[in-house]
């Protein structure tokens, strides 16, 4: 295979830069792009080199739905079948009132609002996401529906790959030293819920945090553990 | 000597102690503002322009939506504190157009097309006018959108050259523009060599015409090197928290 790299994995690269000349797969088709069999990155990013694929993660960007996501989704509106629900995708996306209940919903004698209203915190899957850039969700499955507690945070989607980190290994480190119940939604949404005390989850919560700023410096895995150790003897929780 | 008198150019210098092909002392921000997706400030000489950007959105008026690519929106505005004498805030014809031709500077580069039915609005706000506005807001307004993290093709960077008492200069300001015989801003897309903008006012030979656009690129590919780093050092400045 004929293929000139210009830069090295990892790099930081910038929009217009010239990543390699030749044939190659693209990974990531929205944040690179080609002419002439020259291909550039269109973003801020991580160039991403592995084998003959080349891509660029985006250290900025917005979330794009695909069917599977499993989003968290703030009620926006209340219409008469469906709820209208913000996943911080470009639109917003539709709930079916058929679907939340699981069974055929009267409009005339039932109200919507009485089950979901505006700012409930719903997680959900995405269903469809039609040729009108329509978003459809369900929440049909186990653990799917209306959140009831927990703490929400909110970080860009951008980073939601670091959080779950390769093959899940961030998110079980997160779990595991912080007991907590944590669910992270492909839109940047995550769900801490179940700690053993309000400090447990505030480390949890400062952690992501520290994820979402460091994000693109390596080794971010071992700088995770050790400032969640360091939260925990400072606030006296470490036991043994 | 310049139309009314003014003398512009002594010696080898400019009326501001530059060099011919000298371009003002440039600055460049991004990430200023907190509720916008991207924003950046970029200072040219005395000349101050804040660009934000928000979207791919939905816009409130669903008529300006186009079915196949991102509609994009932009605002150039001149606060009315940024020149000497106040400036009437409600848009003039000038700024009409001027927003109308920086839009149409970045719409090559923004890959629109991948976000069908939504709009990409783009506000750029002259906190000081000194010359030159035009070009600093398409450098502005493009760090802006790569912040934002919208795919663009490559970033434009912009400059104006000027013709001042018979001379080709880069980066003329407002008192080289007012008594100047030609002004030419070019934006450009260097990695593509694409031309997005091209403009002037005044009287160029073709000669002077071509000398006049080498000189831009060679300013060009300054401010693009700059736009570049300062993009990288938002992360780079970024330290590890012991």
């Amino acid at each position: 295979m004929s293929m000139s790299l210009y830069v090295q994995n990892r790099e930081l690269v910038t929009p217009g830069q010239l990543l390699c000349e030749g044939k190659v797969s693209i990974s990531t088709p929205t944040t690179v792009y080609c002419i002439n069999s020259k291909c550039y990155s269109a973003v801020v990013g991580l160039a991403d080199i592995e084998g003959d694929k080349i891509g660029v993660i985006p250290l900025e960007g917005f979330y794009y739905p695909k069917v599977g996501d499993v989003v968290i989704g703030i009620i926006t509106s209340v219409g008469l079948t469906s709820w209208e629900v913000d996943i911080r995708a470009l639109h917003p996306a539709v709930l079916y009132a058929s679907d939340f209940l699981n069974r055929p919903l009267n409009p005339g004698r039932e109200v919507l609002s009485d089950y979901l209203d505006i700012g409930d915190v719903v997680l959900a899957k995405v269903e469809n996401v039609g040729r009108g850039r329509t978003i459809t969700l369900s929440v049909k499955g186990k653990g799917f529906g209306k959140v009831c507690k927990g703490s929400l945070v909110e970080i860009s989607s951008a980073k939601v790959p670091r959080v779950i980190g390769r093959k899940g290994s961030m998110l079980q480190l997160l779990t595991n030293e912080c007991k907590c119940e944590i669910i992270v939604a492909q839109n940047g949404r995550i769900l801490i819920d179940n700690c053993p005390s309000k400090d447990f989850e505030e480390i949890a919560i400062l952690a992501i945090k520290k994820i979402e700023k460091e994000a693109h410096i390596s080794g971010l895995t071992d700088r995770v553990k050790e400032f969640i150790i360091k939260e925990k003897v400072r606030r006296g929780l470490f036991v043994g | 000597m310049g139309k009314g008198g003014v003398k512009l150019i002594e010696g080898n210098l400019r009326h501001d102690g530059r060099r011919f092909d000298e371009l003002r002392s440039i600055s460049m921000t991004v990430g200023v503002l907190k509720n916008s997706n991207g924003s950046a400030i970029v200072e040219y000489g005395r000349t101050k322009v804040l660009a934000a950007v928000y979207g791919p959105r939905e816009p409130p008026a669903k008529h300006v939506l186009l079915p196949n690519r991102a509609v994009i929106r932009c605002r150039y505005h001149m606060a009315p504190f940024s020149t000497h004498e106040r400036k009437n805030p409600a848009p003039s014809r000038r700024e009409i157009e001027l927003s109308k031709v920086i839009r149409e500077a970045l719409e090559p580069v923004v890959m629109s097309e991948l976000y069908p039915r939504t709009s990409i609005d783009i506000f750029i706000e002259v906190i000081n006018a000194d010359g030159g506005t035009r070009t600093a807001s398409i450098t502005a307004a493009s760090l802006a959108l790569a912040d934002a993290g919208i795919p663009m093709r490559d970033l434009v960077a912009s400059v104006a050259v000027g013709k001042v008492d018979g001379v080709l200069v880069l980066d003329i300001d407002e008192v080289e523009d007012m008594y100047g015989e030609a002004d030419m801003p070019v934006a450009m897309a260097p990695t593509l060599r694409w031309i997005t903008m091209l403009q002037l006012n005044g009287v160029l030979t073709h000669e002077e015409f071509i000398q006049a656009l080498n000189l831009a690129k060679k300013g060009i590919e300054v401010i693009y090197n700059m736009q570049k780093e300062v993009l990288k050092k938002k992360y780079l400045s970024i330290k590890v928290e012991e």
